[in-house]
C-alpha cells in the first residue's frame, strides 16, 4: 500500500495534475465575465483538489477498504439491528424497469412500480395491525416527525387545541423527545421503573387534556417486553392522548404480536434496520408510517390507491398534513423491504423475531458472570450489560469497546440506554450463526479477564486500526469541521 | 465525591448559594462525575422567570444531553457566559462554576431543598 494515498485528497493536490484530458478548444474561447454577470461570479477560485485519475481511484478505493460493515464483519450495535442484508434485494433493486423510471413519467406506464407501494402498504398494515401506511418519511426520525405532526393535525381537526404535550420516557431513544420538539411540542419525560419499563404511576400523574400523546418503543431500550402495555394504552386513550409506536425494536415481535392490537395509533418502522436494508453512513433508509383509520386522512400526500386494477397517486386528501418528502419516498429501499418480505414470507419473519430473540439470549446468559446484565430476565431480541462484573482500576465500558475492535469486531452501543450505567446494548440479530456468536462471547469474556491482568491494554485500545483512540472531548469542545491549507 | 457546606441541594443534583436576596445555581460534583467530560453548556436568557423545575439550562457531555433545573423560582440577573466558552470549567470546579445568579422570588422553597449532610446521605443511596 502506498503510504501517500493514505493522506486527504487534498494533500495529494499537487499544482496542474488533471483526472480529465479535454479536446482543444474549437471555437473562440470567451472570458466568463463576458456571459455571465458580475455579482454571480466567485471572487476567488474554488480551492478543489488537483489530482490525477488514479490519484482519485486509489485514494477512494484504499478509504472504502478502511470501512467496517455487516458483509465484513458481526457487527451487534444495540437498537440499530444491523442484520444481513441478502443480496437478492439488490438485485430486484437493480431491475432495469426501476432504475430507469423517472417520476414524472405519466402514471400508466410505472404501474409496477405503485403497484409495489401498494402491496408494500399492505404488507406493513398486516405486519403492524395497523389501517395505512404512508412510505415518503426518509428514515426514522424524518418518521417519527410525520407522525407526531399527523397526531397534532388530529387534535388540531377535533378543535382540542390544549394539547400540546407529548410524554417521552428517560428510556427513550434521543430521537424521541428531538422530534416532538421539532413538532412544537413540550417535552414531558418520565422516569421509568427499575427495568425500564413504564412506571403507571408516574404516567398517571402527567396525564392530563393537555397531553397529545406518549412515544414508547416496545420492547423497551433494555430489550424487555412492555407487559403493561395494554393498560398504558387504556390510561393514555382514557385521557384523551394517542399513543406513538416508535418501530426501532420491531424485529423482536414481527409475526407475534402487533403495535396496532397493543393499542398503539401511530407507529414508524424503519424498513433499513427490520426489512434488511442497508444502513448506516448515512442512508438511504426509509421510515414509513402507519396509522389507524382514523387518522388515515391526515397522512402525507400522495398516497398510493388502487382502482379495476389500475393503480394511481391520490392528491385529493384536504386533511393531509401535505408533503414531508420530494416525489415518493425512497422508493429503491422500498423494493429491497419488499424483496425481503415476499422472501421470507409470514412464517419466515416470525421465524427471524423468534431467532433475533434466541439469539439474544443465548449470547446474554454467555456473557452474565463475567459482565453485570442491567436486569436479569428473559429478554427480548437485544439486552443491555452495566459494565464489567468485577471493577478493575478505571476501566469503563468505553475501554472494553475500543479493544473489541482489536478483535475484528464492531463495538455494541455504548452508554444507551441513559438509565443504565456504562451500558453496552447488544442486539446480535437472527441472521448471526452459532459460531459467530461463541466467538463474540469468548472475546468479550477474554476481554473481561484482560481487564483484570493487563489493564493498559483496554485503556489503549485500539492497537490496529489505522488511527487509535480518538479523544472525542477534543473533538466535541474543538470541533475542526473544515480543511485548511 | 465532594459536598460543600452552606450549600443547598436539589434531587437533581444542582447546588444553590444564598447570598442576601441573591442566589448563585450551580451543578454539583456528582453530577459533573456522572456526566464525564461537559462538552457543551446552554444557558438561559437574563431576564427570564422560571419557577421551580424549570429548565434552566442544558449540559451536554460526551455521554449525554442533561437538561439542569431550578430549584427555586428564580428571575435571573446574570449569567455565566465563560462557561459557554470552556465547558470543562464545570468539570475542574463544580462548585466555583454557577450557571446564573438570580433573584430568589421565594425564600420559603429553600427549606424543601437538602442540607449538605442530607445530600450526601442521598448520594449514598443513589
Amino acid at each position: 500500500m502506498l503510504k501517500e494515498y493514505e493522506s486527504l485528497i487534498f494533500e495529494l493536490s499537487k499544482e496542474g495534475k488533471k483526472a480529465y484530458t479535454l479536446p482543444p478548444l474549437d471555437v473562440e474561447e470567451k472570458p466568463l465575465e463576458d456571459m455571465l454577470p458580475k455579482e454571480m461570479l466567485r471572487e476567488k477560485e474554488v480551492d478543489l483538489p488537483e489530482v490525477s485519475e488514479v490519484d482519485v481511484i486509489r485514494h477512494y478505493t484504499l478509504l472504502s477498504q478502511k470501512n467496517y460493515g455487516v458483509d465484513i464483519g458481526f457487527y451487534p450495535l444495540g437498537s440499530c439491528t444491523m442484520k444481513y442484508n441478502p443480496k437478492i434485494n439488490e438485485d430486484m433493486a437493480s431491475l432495469p424497469g426501476f432504475t430507469e423510471l423517472h417520476p414524472y413519467q405519466p402514471e400508466e406506464t410505472v404501474q409496477g412500480a405503485l403497484k409495489l407501494m401498494y402491496e408494500l402498504e399492505k404488507a406493513l398494515c398486516e405486519i403492524t395491525g395497523m389501517d395505512r401506511f404512508s412510505l415518503h418519511p426518509a428514515a426514522g426520525a424524518h418518521g417519527e416527525l410525520t407522525g407526531l405532526m399527523i397526531i397534532k393535525a388530529y387534535h388540531e381537526h377535533r378543535n382540542d387545541k390544549k394539547r400540546k404535550k407529548i410524554i417521552v420516557p428517560d428510556s427513550a431513544h434521543g430521537t424521541n423527545p428531538a422530534s416532538a420538539a421539532v413538532a412544537g411540542f413540550d417535552v414531558i419525560e418520565i422516569k421509568s421503573n427499575k427495568e425500564g419499563a413504564i412506571d403507571l404511576e408516574a404516567l398517571k400523574a402527567v396525564l392530563n387534556d393537555e397531553v397529545a400523546g406518549l412515544m414508547l418503543t416496545n420492547p423497551s431500550t433494555l430489550g424487555l417486553f412492555e407487559e403493561n402495555i395494554v393498560e398504558i394504552a387504556r390510561l393514555v386513550h382514557e385521557a384523551g392522548g394517542l399513543l406513538y409506536y416508535d418501530g426501532a425494536n420491531l424485529n423482536a415481535i414481527m409475526g407475534i404480536s402487533r403495535p396496532g392490537d397493543m393499542g398503539f395509533d401511530v407507529v414508524h418502522l424503519n424498513l433499513h434496520k427490520t426489512f434488511s436494508t442497508p444502513h448506516g453512513g448515512g442512508g438511504p433508509g426509509s421510515g414509513p408510517v402507519g396509522v389507524k383509520k382514523e387518522l388515515a386522512d391526515f397522512l402525507p400526500v400522495p398516497t398510493v390507491e388502487e382502482k379495476d386494477g389500475r393503480y394511481f397517486l391520490d392528491y385529493d386528501r384536504p386533511l393531509s398534513i401535505g408533503k414531508v418528502r420530494s416525489f415518493y419516498g425512497n422508493f429503491n429501499v422500498m423494493i429491497k423491504a419488499y424483496s425481503y418480505i415476499l422472501t421470507m414470507g409470514a412464517e419466515g419473519l416470525k421465524r427471524a423475531s423468534e431467532l433475533a430473540v434466541l439469539n439474544a439470549n443465548y449470547l446474554k446468559e454467555k456473557l452474565k458472570g463475567y459482565y453485570k446484565v442491567a436486569v436479569d430476565k428473559t429478554c427480548m431480541h437485544e439486552f443491555v450489560l452495566a459494565g464489567l462484573a468485577e471493577k478493575s482500576g478505571d476501566v469503563r465500558t468505553l475501554d472494553v469497546a475500543k479493544r473489541l475492535i482489536d478483535y475484528g469486531f464492531h463495538p455494541p452501543t455504548i452508554y444507551f440506554p441513559l438509565i443504565v450505567e456504562e451500558a453496552l446494548m447488544i442486539e446480535p440479530t437472527e441472521t448471526e450463526t452459532k459460531e459467530t456468536l461463541d466467538a463474540f462471547a469468548e472475546t468479550l469474556i477474554k476481554i473481561a479477564k484482560e481487564a483484570k491482568e493487563n489493564p493498559e491494554l483496554l485503556k489503549e485500545a485500539p492497537h490496529n486500526t489505522p488511527v487509535r483512540r480518538l479523544d472525542e472531548v477534543l473533538a466535541a469542545r474543538n470541533p475542526v469541521i473544515r480543511w485548511t491549507k | 465525591m465532594k459536598v460543600l457546606e452552606g450549600l443547598y441541594y436539589s434531587k437533581d443534583h444542582e447546588w444553590v448559594k444564598v447570598e442576601g436576596d441573591k442566589v448563585y445555581i450551580g451543578i454539583t460534583d456528582y453530577a459533573q462525575h456522572s456526566l464525564g467530560n461537559i462538552v457543551y453548556v446552554e444557558l438561559p436568557e437574563v431576564g427570564s422567570e422560571l419557577s421551580a423545575g424549570d429548565v434552566l439550562g442544558v449540559v451536554e457531555s460526551v455521554k449525554a444531553a442533561s437538561d439542569v433545573y431550578t430549584p427555586v423560582d428564580i428571575k435571573v440577573l446574570e449569567v455565566n457566559n465563560s462557561l459557554v466558552e470552556d465547558p470543562s470549567l464545570i468539570n475542574n470546579d463544580p462548585y466555583g462554576s454557577w450557571m446564573v445568579i438570580a433573584e430568589l422570588k421565594d425564600k420559603s422553597q429553600l427549606d424543601k431543598l437538602m442540607k449538605a449532610d442530607e445530600y450526601r446521605k442521598f448520594l449514598e443511596e443513589e
